[in-house]
């Protein structure tokens, strides 16, 4: 008796479930989907077009996303992953998880970028950020930065996305010479955090002159703070580039779906969200233009390392990293 | 062998350890299996474990830190608990219990909170730079240990005081008849307490310390500060070597296994004897003690107390404009946090009166183990063994209640262990002898002579289960986030004023929590 009222009750729940729209299930970073983050202006934007349920699931951060979907692998309910960047897309291409989205979009990168697999959503260059009225002539390279008794805040490569970033844009920029700039830099370094928010936390606290952050952070001062005093020093050896990224799963049972939000991502509707809930570059310039604050730091030139590159030399720079700072 | 057992003999007791055993023991199999099954899935996806020269230099770095600073937190607790134990003064009852606050901090606030007193910034360096002197760091293994004291010392002390408040009055009582200064006090009382309690206070947080992490990286100042959590984050995030992973968790199992068998052996029982609970204060000496005292609890207090101001300060000006998400993530962790502690306290219970009756290594082994583990590999091997069989999006908050309870077990269970061997040693026999057993026995006998380290202990479980992030992070699903998760996502949105509100409201509902449980021990036991 009271196994059949069971039956009866999990039916009428799970009814609707059955007859219901098709669920479009989207894997990304937990500030994507906060109520501050693009998600909830993207979710309402893409199910009034698409006649779906488009759901978040918040993994973390960039590095936790790929640990998450080879955890999954094949069995995941994802379709479709986003917030991986081009330091992860080697290592979640040879996953063989990934789908390739067939797609030649126009976009406003600084730099020319094709992805069988991955399509960019936002991009920013790291930069390290100060503040204008206690560093009144900021430094223009590492040298100068080495040089100076700046204090800095940098993340940990191996926890932090930006960390890795970091390592890259040194290795980029100086190739052989990057142990002798971390030398140079040690004396700088006030601490080494797990992770972004830590390492910015540390810095409004002043704890340090410059954190590594990107050139966008000062418009958030700027825009929701109504603060200009931040300031992103400009390099002349120019600042290495953070390319998000995201890709449909091989495994979806929504394909159609997933090209579709692929194809969204890159419209207005979604591009006009990020500037002022990422604070990142659209990857595609909405119509109305980038808000105020976003031109105010542009480097002249970019770096990026292709991700081959960037996999095949994360492995050495780490090392150098570890034996110069580990005095 | 030659443990003082001395009670141990007769044929009542042989019979209720068979019977009153299994059951403690069934549970200590769960929880090894909880602690260790998913290591082992984590493990046996990952293909074999070769541990590198770097991954030894963080094991030496974890395992240094750590007993620094619980030796640190250990040998200073010991005078602000004989402080706290043999003066009375006003607010004596308040400072008790605020000893609880900084332990229930979330370590990036209590990062924060350290920063604004011993920081670049800080109240300590503009001093020393408003008087001409030279600034001092807090970067590097001193800032650790500093950070891990200043979480810690108020567990200690609490710990240790409960000790103190053990000794039963007839025994203080006789020693002031014999004419006992202090130094004969401490030899024949609080020496033997001390032997009792130490070696557990400081294997606690000698493993919580082992599997820290934010604090660690944030003040260590660089690479050379590298702990064994930071190798298995990297393993897992950015080279998914799980093999790696689950050599690395297996390490620190084993650490924390080594310091929890070290403990056992030191262990040794007071054998103070039962009294008639009347109450006494212990002698208070006068001239250079008294001062002594004065200015234990007076650095104490403003060691703990300033960094406590500067996370209210930082959080009072952002409550006004928090952002929706906050008040249910509160609700959810609240809940999460209640039904957690009474389950800890439960459980805690069981395994503390079954090791009391007879001591057993795989008691001790469990209830220690879920310590010394790795909370990613937990969180990682769990979400492995769920998933064939689960969404784990829809187990979010059984899972974090079923983690939380193992890992704030082990403080439950030092806490409760001391006390219920007491009321063996004291009361067993007679209750035995009146055939005192089951429902009965607990109600009149074991509950009120242990409500007052049950309150505690359960306090502390709440607080925990409170600020418990790391596994949460890998099940929530999109409305399912608790509160340490959403004042991390704020964190990392630049928020930090939103940020730091939202933490004193966890920080606040978490001490509302460990308060109400505590004093409601104390209530109880009174």
């Amino acid at each position: 008796m009271h196994r059949h009222l069971l039956a009866a009750g999990l039916l009428t729940i799970a009814t609707p479930a059955l007859a219901e729209t098709p669920v479009l299930t989207v894997l990304t970073y937990d500030s994507f989907t906060s109520e501050w983050g693009p998600g909830p202006a993207v979710e309402q934007a893409f199910e009034a077009t698409c006649a779906c349920d488009l759901r978040f699931v918040p993994a973390g951060d960039g590095a936790a996303l790929l640990a998450r979907v080879q955890l999954e692998g094949a069995a995941s309910e994802a379709d479709v992953v986003l917030g991986l960047d081009t330091s992860l897309t080697a290592a979640a291409t040879a996953t063989g998880l990934f789908a390739p989205h067939g797609k030649t979009p126009a976009l406003n990168l600084p730099v020319e970028f094709a992805d069988p697999n991955f399509l960019p959503f936002d991009w920013g260059w790291f930069a390290f950020v100060h503040d204008k009225t206690k560093v009144a002539e900021p430094p223009k390279n590492f040298e100068a930065l080495a040089a100076s008794d700046l204090k800095i805040v940098i993340q940990d490569p191996r926890s932090s996305t930006p960390g890795l970033g970091l390592l890259l844009w040194v290795k980029a920029a100086y190739g052989d010479r990057a142990p002798e700039i971390w030398q140079g830099l040690a004396d700088n370094i006030v601490t080494v955090t797990p992770g972004w928010s830590e390492a910015y936390g540390l810095f409004l606290e002043g704890e340090a002159d410059m954190v590594l952050s990107y050139t966008t952070s000062p418009a958030y001062h700027l825009l929701a703070e109504s603060d200009d005093g931040k300031a992103a020093a400009l390099f002349d050896e120019g600042h290495y580039l953070q390319i998000e990224v995201a890709g449909k799963l091989a495994a979806t049972d929504q394909p159609q779906l997933a090209d579709q939000f692929l194809d969204f991502m890159l419209t207005d509707a979604f591009q006009s969200v990020i500037p002022q809930t990422n604070w990142m570059y659209p990857a595609v310039t909405p119509a109305a233009g980038l808000p105020e604050g976003f031109d105010a730091f542009r480097p002249a030139k970019s770096l990026l390392l292709s991700p081959d590159e960037a996999q095949a030399a994360r492995d050495a720079a780490l090392a150098e990293w570890q034996t110069a700072l580990a005095r | 062998m030659g443990r003082g057992w001395g009670w141990g003999g007769d044929k009542v007791n042989r019979a209720r350890r068979l019977t009153g055993s299994p059951f403690a023991l069934l549970l200590a199999l769960v929880l090894m299996a909880l602690v260790l099954a998913p290591l082992a899935a984590v493990g046996w996806r990952g293909a074999g474990t070769s541990l590198g020269p770097a991954d030894w230099e963080a094991v030496r770095f974890s395992v240094t830190q750590a007993v620094l600073s619980a030796a640190f937190s250990t040998l200073l607790a010991v005078p602000v608990a004989r402080a706290l134990a043999r003066r009375r003064f006003p607010g004596r009852g308040v400072l008790i219990t605020l000893m609880g606050a900084p332990f229930l901090l979330p370590a990036v606030v209590a990062v924060l909170g350290l920063l604004a007193v011993f920081g670049r910034s800080g109240l300590l360096n503009t001093g020393l730079g408003a008087l001409g002197l030279p600034t001092v760091s807090i970067y590097g293994l001193h800032g650790v240990v500093l950070a891990h004291v200043f979480l810690n010392l108020p567990l200690a002390t609490r710990m240790i005081l409960q000790g103190w408040l053990a000794i039963p009055a007839e025994r203080i009582r006789l020693a002031q008849s014999l004419g006992f200064g202090p130094s004969e006090t401490f030899r024949h009382l609080e020496a033997p307490m001390l032997r009792e309690v130490l070696p557990g206070v400081a294997l606690v947080i000698l493993v919580i310390c082992l599997t820290s992490f934010a604090v660690v990286l944030t003040l260590g100042g660089g690479p050379a500060a590298t702990t064994i959590e930071l190798a298995i984050y990297q393993a897992v995030r950015f080279e998914f070597d799980l093999g790696r992973a689950a050599g690395l968790a297996g390490v620190q199992l084993a650490v924390g296994g080594g310091a929890a068998l070290a403990a056992w052996t030191l262990t040794r029982p007071a054998g103070f004897g039962a009294g008639l609970d009347r109450d006494l204060a212990l002698a208070t000496p006068p001239g250079w003690r008294r001062w002594g005292d004065i200015a234990a609890l007076t650095l104490t207090t403003l060691f703990l107390a300033l960094p406590l101001v500067a996370v209210l300060w930082r959080g009072l000006p952002g409550l006004s404009d928090l952002p929706a998400s906050v008040l249910p993530a509160a609700g959810r962790s609240v809940l999460v946090a209640v039904i957690s502690a009474l389950l800890a306290a439960t459980v805690a219970l069981t395994l503390a009166l079954a090791a009391a009756r007879r001591p057993n290594a795989l008691l001790e082994a469990a209830a220690t183990l879920p310590l010394a583990t790795s909370g990613l590999v937990l969180g990682t091997g769990l979400f492995l063994l769920i998933q064939p069989v689960a969404p784990p999006m829809t187990v979010a908050l059984p899972v974090t209640i079923l983690v939380n309870v193992a890992l704030s077990l082990p403080y439950l269970y030092r806490i409760l262990l001391p006390e219920a061997r007491a009321l063996r040693a004291d009361y067993g026999r007679l209750a035995d002898s009146l055939a005192l057993t089951g429902w009965p026995r607990l109600r009149w006998l074991i509950l009120p002579r242990l409500a007052r380290p049950l309150g505690f202990g359960a306090g502390i479980a709440a607080a925990l289960s409170m600020g418990d992030l790391g596994v949460i992070a890998l099940f929530a699903g999109e409305r399912q986030a608790t509160l340490p998760l959403v004042v991390s996502q704020l964190t990392g949105a630049y928020r930090m004023e939103a940020a730091a509100s939202a933490a004193l409201i966890l920080v606040t509902l978490s001490f509302a929590l460990f308060w109400a449980f505590d004093a409601g021990g104390r209530r109880a036991a009174a």
